[in-house]
Order: C-alpha cells, then sequence, then structure tokens
C-alpha cells in the first residue's frame, strides 16, 4: 500500500500543507527544525492512533488552535480509500474511514506503517519496556484484536496492583484472598494469551530479523530473537507459581509474575546485544528489528506497509546506507526524512520533498546535483 | 468567568456527571433566561428526590419505599434473580420485557484501585437472599469489561457452592447490525457463546 497524499491542518508547525507522495522512494528534505519529522509523525499517528515521539497529543495541535486535522489518501491494490483524523485540544480524537466513524483503535486495520527513527537506537539499548512494546505494536497490525486484549491486561495488572497494596496495609483477610483469586484468573486467562501470541511473533520474526541483520550490516555475524518470559506454559502452573510468589507479592505489592516482565532479548553471536554490540551494531540490530517487521508484514493480507525513514541515513556509515537504500527500495512507498540530501543514497532521491517552516515549498523532480539549497 | 453567582451556579453544574463546563453554562443561562422555565418546580422535585428516594431493603434499586416496585409486584417470578451493578442497569433490563424476575443491584463492581471490593457492594446481602430456597437460578449481568468480568467470576466462586443455577449473559453480535462490522473482540465472544440448532 502507499500514501498518495496526504493534507495537514493546523498539525505542530504546519498550518496548512498538502503534498501528493509518489509511488517508490519520496525524499522530505529541508534544514533541522523545518517539519519533515512533523510530516511523518502525522502519518504514524493516522496509521497507530498515537505519536511515537510525544504521549499525549497536546504538542501536536498547532500552538493557539483547538484542533489539528490529518488526511490522508491511501491507496491499495488500485482502491484508494480516505482516512481523516481530528486531533482535539478538548474533547475526544475522532477518526472517520472514507467519511465513516471508526474507533481510534481500529486505525491500524487501514494503514500500515513501519517506522525507523533515531529513537530506535533505544530498543537495543534501553529496558525491556521498549522491546516489548515492539512486539506488541506489530503484533496489533497483523491482528487488531489483540489491542484489546493488550488493554485489558494492563487495567488486569493496574486493579490487581492496587488491592495487592492495600492488602499489604490493611493485613490480609480471607475475603481478600478470594478477591485476590479472581484476578488471578483474569491475568492467568489474558497473560497466557499475550504469551502465547508473543511466542508465536518471535518465532515468525525470528528468521527475518537473522536476513535482515546480515542485509544492513553487510557481515555474517548471527543475530538472533529470543523472548524470556517467567510466565509458565499452562494455566495450572501459573496458578501454582502464583501461590508460591503469593507472599513475595504481597510484601512488595507488585505483581511479580506474567507477560509484562517479559523481555525480548537481542543477541548477536550468541552475546546480549544490550551489553556488548558497538554503536554501528546497535543501530544494525534496531535496523533489521525494523526491516524484519515490514518483511512480516509484507507477507500478511495488507500489501507492503510503507516503510518511513526518519532522518536515520545521517546515522550510517557509507555501505549501511547503500545496503538500506537496496532493502527498503524494494517496498511500495518509502518516505524517508534527511537534512542533507547528500546523505541519502542516489536511488531514493527520484521524488523530492522541499519542506521549509512549516511549508511545503516544492514537490517532484530532482532539479539540483543533490546539494542541499540553503536559500529556499 | 461570570459574576459570583452566576458562575456559582455554572460551577455546581459542571460538578454533575457528564456535564461539561460548556453544558453547564448553557443550563445556567437557560434557567436565568428562559421565563417559561420553572425553577421552583425543579428545585422542589430535587428536594423531594433526596428526602423520599431510598434504596429497597431487598435488591437495592431505586423506590420510594422501603420494598422497590419489582420486590412489591406479586406477579414477578421469585424463583430468579438477576444481578447488575447499578439502578440503570435494571431500567435497561426491564425495557426489554422479557424478563419477569426479580433483581439484585451491587451498587457497583469489584475495583480496587477505587477501593471497591465486596464489601463496599451488596454482595452479603445477596448471600442472605440465597438461603430462602425458593430461589433456583441466579442470572449474572455484570458489564462486560475488565471489572464487570472479576465481580463476575468472583461471584461465581461464591455462588456454585451453594448449590444455585447460576448463569450469565451471553455476549455476541448487536440486533440489526451486520456482520462484517463487528469488531474480531464481540465476533469472538459470540463463537465462543454460539448454541446448538435444535431440532
Amino acid at each position: 500500500m502507499r500514501v498518495s497524499r496526504l493534507t495537514l491542518t493546523d498539525f505542530r508547525n504546519y498550518r496548512s500543507a498538502d503534498v501528493e507522495f509518489a509511488p517508490g522512494a519520496n525524499l522530505l528534505v529541508g534544514r533541522n527544525g523545518q517539519g519533515k519529522t512533523n510530516m511523518v509523525e502525522s502519518l504514524v499517528w493516522i496509521a497507530t492512533g498515537s505519536s511515537h515521539r510525544v504521549p499525549t497529543d497536546v504538542a501536536l495541535i498547532r500552538a493557539g488552535e483547538a484542533r489539528a486535522i490529518v488526511r490522508a489518501t491511501v491507496t491499495n491494490d488500485e482502491r484508494s480509500f480516505q482516512l481523516d483524523v481530528e486531533l482535539n485540544l478538548r474533547g475526544a480524537n475522532r477518526a472517520q474511514a472514507n467519511g465513516q466513524n471508526v474507533r481510534i483503535r481500529d486505525l491500524p486495520r487501514y494503514l500500515q506503517a513501519v517506522l525507523f527513527s533515531p529513537e530506535d537506537l533505544q530498543l537495543v539499548r534501553a529496558e525491556p519496556g521498549g522491546r516489548r512494546r515492539f512486539l506488541d505494536e506489530l503484533a496489533v497490525m497483523r491482528a487488531p484484536r489483540l489491542a484489546g486484549v493488550h488493554s485489558d491486561l494492563d487495567r488486569v495488572l493496574k486493579q490487581r496492583n492496587s488491592l495487592l497494596k492495600s492488602a499489604r496495609a490493611a493485613r490480609m483477610r480471607p475475603d481478600d484472598m478470594t478477591t485476590l483469586e479472581v484476578w488471578d484468573g483474569r491475568l492467568i486467562e489474558l497473560g497466557l494469551e499475550v504469551l502465547r501470541t508473543r511466542r508465536a511473533l518471535v518465532a515468525e520474526l525470528m528468521p527475518h530479523v537473522d536476513a535482515a541483520y546480515r542485509l544492513v550490516a553487510g557481515d555474517e555475524h548471527e543475530a538472533r530473537i529470543e523472548l524470556v518470559t517467567n510466565v509458565p506454559d499452562t494455566a495450572e502452573e501459573f496458578s501454582a507459581l502464583l501461590a508460591q510468589r503469593r507472599r513475595d507479592e504481597l510484601d512488595r505489592g507488585v505483581s511479580l509474575v506474567g507477560p509484562h516482565r517479559d523481555d525480548l532479548e537481542l543477541h548477536l553471536n550468541d552475546l546480549l546485544a544490550r551489553h556488548y554490540a558497538s554503536h554501528g551494531e546497535s543501530w544494525s540490530f534496531a535496523l533489521a528489528l525494523r526491516l524484519a517487521s515490514a518483511e512480516l508484514l509484507r507477507d500478511g493480507s495488507g500489501g507492503d506497509p510503507v516503510m518511513i525513514l526518519d532522518d536515520v541515513f545521517a546515522e550510517l556509515d557509507a555501505g549501511r546506507r547503500q545496503r538500506l537504500a537496496e532493502a527498503a527500495g524494494s517496498f511500495e512507498q518509502v518516505l524517508i526524512t534527511a537534512a542533507v540530501e547528500g546523505d541519502v543514497p542516489e536511488v531514493l532521491r527520484d521524488h523530492r520533498i522541499r519542506i521549509d517552516a512549516g511549508q511545503v515549498v516544492n514537490a517532484g523532480e530532482v532539479v539540483n546535483d543533490g546539494q542541499v539549497v540553503e536559500d529556499a | 468567568m461570570y459574576d459570583g453567582i452566576v458562575q456559582d451556579l455554572i460551577d455546581e453544574l459542571g460538578r454533575l456527571p457528564g456535564v461539561g463546563p460548556k453544558s453547564a453554562q448553557r443550563i445556567a443561562f437557560h434557567i436565568i433566561q428562559t421565563e417559561t422555565f420553572d425553577v421552583d418546580r425543579l428545585a422542589t422535585i430535587l428536594h423531594t428526590v433526596r428526602e423520599r428516594v431510598r434504596f429497597c431493603v431487598i435488591c437495592g434499586n431505586v423506590g420510594e419505599q422501603e420494598r422497590c416496585a419489582i420486590c412489591r409486584d406479586p406477579r414477578r417470578v421469585p424463583t430468579t434473580i438477576c444481578v447488575v451493578e447499578e439502578a440503570k442497569d435494571v431500567v435497561a433490563i426491564e425495557r426489554t420485557r422479557e424478563y419477569r424476575g426479580l433483581y439484585h443491584v451491587l451498587g457497583g463492581a469489584l475495583n480496587p484501585m477505587q477501593g471497591i471490593g465486596p464489601d463496599q457492594l451488596r454482595v452479603a446481602s445477596l448471600m442472605t437472599r440465597l438461603q430462602d430456597a425458593a430461589i433456583e437460578e441466579v442470572i449474572i449481568a455484570t458489564d462486560p469489561n475488565v471489572e464487570g468480568e472479576a465481580t463476575a467470576t468472583y461471584l461465581i466462586r461464591s455462588l456454585l457452592p451453594l448449590g444455585v443455577k447460576v448463569s450469565r449473559l451471553a455476549s455476541g453480535l448487536p440486533v440489526g447490525g451486520d456482520l462484517e462490522f463487528a469488531d474480531e473482540m464481540t465476533l469472538g465472544r459470540a463463537f465462543e457463546g454460539r448454541r446448538a440448532v435444535e431440532r
């Protein structure tokens, strides 16, 4: 699938913008702080229902305005449809597909996009939470129903933790025990479902990650991913483990067993990437995870996902740039942002869109020699 | 901001559930400006409601007497109790005219984050009611969300040892809708709760 047109109103620093994207590579170019990333961020929102940069939507609405509007025309198999999102400063956000109201959490059904951005280095380096989110977001893109399972599990964990905390404060009575067992039951049911989907996803993703790593790193290192969990395989064992850990859980007032403590371990030649990978290797691994998800989605029913490469070429050496360009170039559409056009390999520069101070200055074929024009 | 008492009225209305600042302002000006609006009637009914309405001693539903209209009605089937979270759920089920049994209003759902456990709900009085051997079936009709499901599970665990028949409302497809537009969660539940066709 591809995005053929994007219209922004009062989104971030755009008062009003209307841009057409071509099939294949589209290069958004402009100096830092002009709004290149803002533009792709609007697409990420319309594909996922949230921003990849900020937890709340307030920052997405242009200062002084009450709402921001993002409208995208998506083409899939020569059929076009329109997605509209209205972000409101007060009141709920709204989404429409072809003029029909849809729920925000159903947005991943309509536009599938895979974003690679500098923040992804944290996927490799930082805490497990980011890696769990990576897995879960991919799982939801493939089966939107899971969004409900994840939010129910979060809710159950919050309720269960509250109960553990209050039980600790007030001494556990037998009646509280019964209530706790009720929440245990929900944790087991939802926890096992999340675990099973994560396991299946990791198994499917694994060969793609290995292939993608070799492709971008250009060497024969072996990249491997492994789901590490403290959750047993069956409901009976899960229940027994909860009983065994009950005292610890009551002492600490938090849920100690469950998929909320899973980690997706990343191994490079059997060494934990988080501890041993160099800067360049970490970049390659993060990139491999994103490319692998794109490959996996491509095998699904929605056709190619839209590939978004936000400000990543500046971070890569010449060899990695070239190999990434080849890998990304095989997708139906790739959107690339860069401050320096020369950082982006020639093959991705066919269709160039210049952005300056929240405006699309010109769009079309490359007219200069690939150098940034500073005086536009 | 408006002068003194006008703002007080808007603030007071804004405290009501479901009324945002804009609605509060609209209602306030309706009260102030519309000549035909009978303020006294509203004031009287608010007072009377506070004085007269009380919770039924048997089922917890709202009414004006010690026992609510449903519990007093001799035509209701006394062998079945339908357990709901709120009094407004009773109204919703009554609208169907399908159910002729009695009710039990819990007054909420299990919600540890808000400090609501079984003691804060009318669970003990439900157990007391079940000591009456006349009751054959309990239908659990809590909301199909995380807290409602947990409450249902809790009730089932407490009720089954008593030997009473326990059932739950089915969840499934909205009537008059299209199968293709149902979300997977609902459709999945509908599959789980499918029924064999009787010959």
